[in-house]
């Protein structure tokens, strides 16, 4: 608690004695209004100062002006307790609704707390702290075991891993080493790092995530703006319903004023919008909070909210449903020679080149390996390689490489890269090299399919349709779109756009490297964030930290429970608050009950809301594929 | 130009929006966002009325919640 609500704590139970006081002295007709008098000044002088200053800028429809008229009139009908009541459960309400929010707002910038206090670096062979704005790019700085990572670089001494659990949600940590990059915000966990500084502070990955995270509730949702219209029409109508109330049914029926003028004043308890103006926006920073828990960043409310209506997804091949990496996937070795041979000779050929297939081949292969073996390389582009091994020549490439060497080779139908070989002139067998699809993908589907229940899944992808085709079918992808240039994609993700119902929402999900003409075309753009891609942050309105994407589902079902809690809240608020304002009409409602449809509902709702930052459920949903 | 300002005490949400539109019809601001979760205020504006426009926002502001205190810097 700070200490401003510490200091109403105590005027709260100073009031609340003395109001028993003053029930329980006998006291005479003319005494009795003193000691109430006093309970109300202690917890409500606050609101009657308030309220005079408001007068003086002619705010009418002001809370407290509201809340100092209704007690006043409570108190010139002679219903002491019952003003001194009402202003007694107005402060404590105040009270609690100040403590939630500050609590919660707390809570989910504790979420984030990546932001780095300081850096080290070398000055005169002394290790200097200094604030990481100072810090220029091509600085060394020096992380030791257990701080953070406070700008983006590239390892240059030192191995570790890196925890990157809080801008990712991914809990396994990362090995590093010298040649890597890494980013700001990641906690070192074992070895002391030296790094080259390769972004300034304001450009770090760290600075970007928070300034999007903490301007994300300004985007506001559209049942946001619905509640900012409606609280402007809201307190305004109710206080002239008050007037009418009190003034109208005692001219027309000749009945007494005072009863009228009491109803009037239980209307005016009730005419602050605040439940729902807190706890709408708080449910949608909930929300947002809880997805970048998950390594979900949304860059607005109006993005978490549109999201729950996705009808069509669309969705990148490469980098999105696959990792992008190429890797030894089938070995298939002619008869007499063993599958190690196979991949040992064919590593060996083209262990000088820096090609991804050769890359993949080493992976594969994971041993070291004598280069000396190795002569006469001979490196024909697009073809492959042809070198002496063993002192037998051999010949490692496509088709048109055996070709061209004399060999027979067999048809293959294998999906991805074929690599044959041939030693000594005959041919020996063949290497698949393809893309592997991320681990979760057919998961992913599965759920976007049953559980998020996507009308339509599209894969828009720029690879060859035999490729293409076949992931599609694995995954059971609805329709699927290949040899796609970008401009392609925008024009197919237009065709999309005009299938969907008018109140759908079409998401396209990219890594955000190529893909941000379609991320900005379509009505949602999900990145597949590769840590510290600018561009992806950029481009997409959401972003995927961990490149999971079953993390898709996972944001449809954060952006649906807030949009269920933030439906909620809105009927729950407005039916009481109806529901108290007839009863009070008709005089069957008093004002105790009308304070707590002011207040007890503000408070209930924002209880609710803060429900929007818990992202448990989702753990369920991963083991219960 | 567009500037974020810190907002200290600003303990009501209903205030928060009656200032944000206090603020945007001020002549010469493009736009205004009081963020009641993030304490903080966006204004864009144009540049060169930009520091009387926020000596204005300030006064607006305190009309509308006297407690509130925009921080300028």
């Amino acid at each position: 608690m700070t200490k401003k609500q510490k200091k109403m704590l105590a005027r709260i139970i100073l009031s609340a004695v003395v109001l028993i006081a003053a029930v329980l002295l006998p006291l005479n007709a003319y005494l009795k209004p003193i000691p109430y008098a006093a309970a109300y000044l202690i917890c409500g002088w606050d609101v009657l100062y308030g309220a005079v200053r408001k007068i003086w800028n002619r705010q009418w429809f002001d809370e407290e002006f509201l809340m100092a008229l209704a007690t006043i009139g409570a108190f010139a009908s002679g219903e002491y307790q019952e003003g001194v009541v009402v202003m007694l459960f107005y402060q404590i309400g105040e009270l609690f609704q100040s403590y939630a929010v500050g609590r919660s707002r707390r809570s989910i910038a504790g979420l984030m707390d990546i932001r780095p206090d300081y850096a080290n670096i070398m000055v005169d062979g002394d290790l200097k702290q200094v604030d990481p704005d100072e810090v220029k790019i091509g600085d060394t700085i020096i992380v030791r075991a257990g701080e953070k990572v406070p700008l983006d670089g590239v390892v240059t001494e030192g191995m570790s891993t890196v925890d990157t659990s809080a801008l990712t949600g991914e809990s396994i940590p990362r090995d590093i080493q010298p040649g890597y990059d890494v980013i700001s915000g990641c906690i070192n966990l074992t070895g002391v790092l030296s790094i080259q500084v390769s972004k300034e502070f304001g450009q770090s990955t760290v600075a970007k995530i928070l300034d999007l995270v903490e301007n994300a509730s300004s985007k506001k949702a559209k049942s946001e703006n619905f509640i900012t219209k409606f609280a402007h029409w809201y307190t305004p109508s109710v206080v002239v319903a008050a007037v009418l109330l009190a003034f109208i049914p005692p001219l027309i029926l000749h009945q007494p004023l005072g009863e009228w003028v009491h109803r009037a004043l239980i209307f005016l308890v009730i005419s602050c919008p605040c439940a729902l103006v807190i706890s709408v926006p708080l449910s949608f920073f909930g929300g947002i909070g809880g997805a970048s828990k998950c390594g979900i960043l949304v860059k607005g409310s109006n993005y978490l909210e549109a999201l729950a209506k996705t009808e069509i997804l669309a969705m990148d091949k490469t980098g999105t449903l696959t990792q992008g990496n190429f890797e030894v996937a089938e070995l298939h070795p002619a008869e007499g020679v063993s599958k190690e041979e196979l991949l040992r000779v064919c590593t060996l050929a083209e262990g000088y080149s820096n090609h991804p297939i050769s890359l993949s081949l080493k992976k594969a292969y994971g041993k070291e390996f004598d280069p000396k073996l190795v002569s006469q390389v001979e490196e024909i582009s697009g073809h492959g390689v042809k070198a002496i091994i063993d002192g037998v020549s051999v010949a490692v490439g496509n088709r048109r490489l055996m070709e061209s060497v004399g060999v027979q080779v067999p048809n293959v139908n294998s999906i991805g890269t074929i690599v044959y070989l041939s030693v000594g002139k005959r041919y020996s067998g063949y290497i698949v090299i393809a893309d592997q699809l991320k681990p979760d993908a057919e998961e992913a589907m599965k759920r976007l399919k049953q559980e998020s229940h996507i009308r339509k899944t599209v894969m828009l992808t720029g690879d060859l349709k035999p490729v293409g085709e076949a992931i599609g079918k694995q995954l059971g992808i609805d329709e699927v779109f290949t040899e796609l240039l970008p401009v392609g994609k925008v024009e197919k993700v237009e065709a999309l756009l005009s299938e969907k119902s008018p109140k759908g929402v079409l998401a396209f999900v990219g890594d955000g490297v190529n893909d941000a003409p379609v991320l900005t075309r379509a009505d949602i753009g999900i990145a597949m964030g590769g840590l510290g891609s600018d561009a992806a942050i950029e481009a997409a309105d959401i972003v995927i930290m961990d490149d999971k994407p079953s993390r898709i589902a996972d944001a449809i079902a954060i952006s649906r429970k807030t949009l269920s809690i933030v439906y909620q809240n809105i009927v729950f608020a407005l039916a009481v608050k109806a529901l108290v304002l007839i009863l009070g009409a008709f005089g069957v409602a008093t004002m105790w009950e009308a304070v707590f449809a002011d207040v007890g509902v503000a408070v209930i709702a924002i209880l609710n809301a803060m429900r929007a930052l818990n992202v448990k459920f989702l753990d369920k949903k991963m083991k219960a594929v | 130009m567009k500037k974020t300002f810190k907002v200290n005490d600003l303990d009501c949400a209903h205030c928060a929006a009656k200032m944000e539109e206090a603020i945007k019809k001020i002549p010469g601001v493009i736009d205004a966002t009081m963020n009641f979760l993030a304490q903080k205020l966006i204004v864009e504006a144009e540049d060169e009325k930009f520091d009387a426009i926020m000596k204005e926002a300030v006064k607006v502001c305190k009309k509308v919640e006297p407690d509130c205190e925009i921080v300028l810097k």
